[in-house]
């Protein structure tokens, strides 16, 4: 059942000016990719160059936004997220195996790979577009009651 | 001082996907559904995270290092190969299904709905099985 959302294209394109800015900074001051994926392998699978410390300073700040958006402007976080929990345990299983054998998700492939002009990461992010729009379609318009 | 960029990288990273929408599995799946309840809002996520990137990007490589490390760690690979395509197909397929790609899903974690708290957690072991695995095979 589809619960219908406003469009907001200012509100998207400041926030994805931020997440911009957010991988910017980290390339700038780290050298490191911003890939969400990526950093959380880094922080449950270190390796001798993973630096473990930074990741977990970076899943802090991204956990800390919520309150400190609600600090600042005294509105709570508009979401609305599905109730069902056998779905919310199969998705987040494909979508935590699937970026990491993938190599990236939507920030290290969508955002910093398509910056960065990779191929691979165009391949990648056309394909989990695809998959995902195709996912929806499906699960909406021709199972239904889905999502 | 490392610790504290990385917290702010963090911080700047979470506000932008609530401030953008991304953070709301409703408004992600609209985007998703083009043929029903289209909302188109999640392209200017991208536009803006691109513009901002690509530009930010371009000056900083030109450096010869990072300001606090040795050097630049950017991905190496250039193959376009079976885990890429399989693993981004997988990724895709548990993104439509429930609308959390991984950034939202952390950063969703002290709203503290059910689900996200069950999410969260079966992401973290996919990660880890990714990993192991994509070592096994040495890649």
């Amino acid at each position: 059942m589809a619960i219908e959302t406003e469009f907001t294209p200012l509100a998207s394109a400041v926030g994805g000016a931020l997440i911009g800015v957010s991988a910017v900074l980290l390339l700038y001051s780290s050298g490191r990719i911003a890939g969400v994926s990526g950093i959380i392998r880094r922080l449950i699978v270190p390796s001798s160059d993973s630096k473990p410390e930074l990741a977990l300073a970076f899943i802090v700040g991204l956990i800390a936004a919520p309150f400190v958006w609600t600090a600042a402007t005294g509105s709570a976080v508009v979401q609305s997220v599905s109730e069902n929990l056998p779905l919310a345990a199969v998705a987040g299983l494909l979508v935590g195996f699937g970026a990491a054998f993938g190599g990236g998700c939507t920030s290290g492939h969508g955002v910093c790979g398509l910056s960065r002009l990779s191929k691979r990461s165009l391949v990648a992010t056309i394909v989990f577009m695809a998959v995902a729009a195709l996912t929806v379609f499906v699960s909406r318009h021709i199972v239904g009651g889905g999502a | 001082m490392s610790i504290l960029l990385n917290l702010a990288a963090g911080l700047i990273f979470g506000l932008g996907l609530v401030i953008s929408g991304m953070a709301n599995p409703a408004k992600v799946l609209n985007f998703l559904d083009v043929t029903g309840s289209w909302d188109p809002s999640l392209a200017f996520v991208m536009l803006g995270a691109i513009a901002v990137t690509a530009m930010g990007f371009r000056l900083v490589l030109r450096r010869p290092k990072p300001l606090l490390e040795q050097s630049f760690q950017l991905p190496g690979q250039s193959s376009i190969d079976g885990p890429l395509v399989i693993g981004s197909a997988i990724f895709g397929l548990g993104w439509g299904l429930f609308g959390f790609c991984p950034g939202p899903a952390i950063t969703s974690l002290g709203l503290a709905a059910t689900s996200t708290l069950v999410f969260v957690p079966m992401m973290l072991i996919g990660i880890a099985a990714a990993a192991v695995i994509r070592k096994r095979l040495g890649s």
